[in-house]
């Protein structure tokens, strides 16, 4: 198995050379489907590079770096992180409402940000370091 | 953290809320006695991979952002009322002087004067337009810095230390304005890394630029 990290968490994928996986997996980890015109997310279609697609497998790497998007594995290749592009961050940083995230609070209740709708919160951040 | 407290016990019935994010790669132990001292009642998250950071483009801590009930930023990431004072004190006594701390907590009040004076009546929001010029642009640079972070972070769980401090390297090499990833780092390599001489040395660089961006709200004074 091998650990891919992208924004919606981190997962256990079957992956063959690289970063092949299903197209299923691929759904279920970077939210894009395969589709005839290329891999799909909303109403944004993307055409495949050339050898990325075969029997229903796709070369996730190959098409992270075909969106200009940070792609890197460990040294040993059972761990990938596929982060968003800078062009993504900047168009979520400024949408319409302020980027979401979920993040466990100290007893490790789930808490969404969006969740509180309807006040004015201060989002502050600190560390002991 | 205790002032964030006493505000929000005095603002709670007004719909507002502080959620405050630990960006604390050793996870929730170590933010725990933190947060237990401050007895917090509004939320206390912990964010190992400092996302919220890296969603909001924040260099350093403490750093806010102000969203308001329909979910707009109204303020993006700025110092959360911290000033340049430390520079200036005694670094083998850890001692300020009296009127700098006077200032210091002068400039602090005036930030939260601000949060009041937002809470209550709306002051201090930002109309749309100066939102939008005053947000952070995240460069390729910051984009990849953050994946060779959340890949430091893994490799570090998985007991790859010496990996993963070349990841954290690689991202403070990208990203050189996150003081949020250099001192997490250091303090991860040696609890207390994240003050050390090497820090002061770093600070000392910055000449006259600031380490803690002052707040445009009314009444900060900057150090």
């Amino acid at each position: 198995m091998t650990t891919v990290i992208s924004e919606s968490g981190s997962f256990e994928v079957h992956t063959g050379h690289g970063l092949w996986m299903s197209a299923s997996e691929c759904e279920r980890v970077t939210g894009w489907t395969a589709k005839p015109q290329g891999m799909c997310k909303a109403d944004e279609c993307v055409p495949l590079p050339a050898g990325s697609t075969r029997d229903g497998q796709v070369d996730v790497a190959a098409f992270w770096r075909w969106r200009s998007a940070p792609v890197l594995s460990s040294d040993a290749g059972d761990a990938w992180v596929l982060g968003e592009s800078a062009q993504t961050r900047n168009q979520i940083l400024l949408g319409e409402t302020a980027p979401d995230f979920t993040l466990p609070d100290v007893a490790g209740t789930p808490r969404t940000l969006s969740s509180l709708r309807g006040n004015k919160v201060v989002l502050v951040t600190w560390a002991s370091w | 953290m205790p002032v964030w407290q006493s505000l929000y016990d005095e603002l709670k019935g007004s719909g507002f809320m502080v959620v405050s994010v630990a960006q604390e790669a050793r996870g929730c132990e170590h933010a725990r006695p933190f947060i237990e001292q401050a007895k917090a009642g509004y939320w206390t998250l912990i964010d190992a991979e400092h996302r919220v950071s890296a969603l909001y483009g924040m260099v350093n801590v403490p750093q806010a952002v102000w969203i308001n009930e329909a979910g707009h930023i109204v303020r993006p990431a700025e110092t959360a009322g911290s000033t340049d004072h430390f520079r200036r004190m005694d670094r083998k006594t850890r001692t300020h002087t009296p009127e700098a701390l006077v200032a210091r907590k002068a400039a602090q009040d005036a930030y939260l004067n601000a949060v009041r004076a937002w809470v209550r009546e709306g002051a201090n929001a930002l109309d749309e337009a100066s939102v939008t010029s005053r947000q952070p642009r995240i460069s390729e640079e910051m984009a990849q810095a953050q994946a060779h972070f959340r890949l430091a972070h893994w490799l570090r769980g998985a007991g790859r230390d010496a990996e993963a401090a070349r990841h954290f390297a690689e991202a403070s090499r990208l990203y050189p304005e996150s003081w949020s990833f250099w001192r997490q780092a250091a303090d991860l390599e040696q609890i207390g890394g994240a003050v050390s001489e090497k820090y002061w040395a770093r600070v000392d660089a910055l000449g006259d630029r600031p380490y803690y961006p002052p707040p445009d709200v009314p009444g900060f004074k900057p150090a």
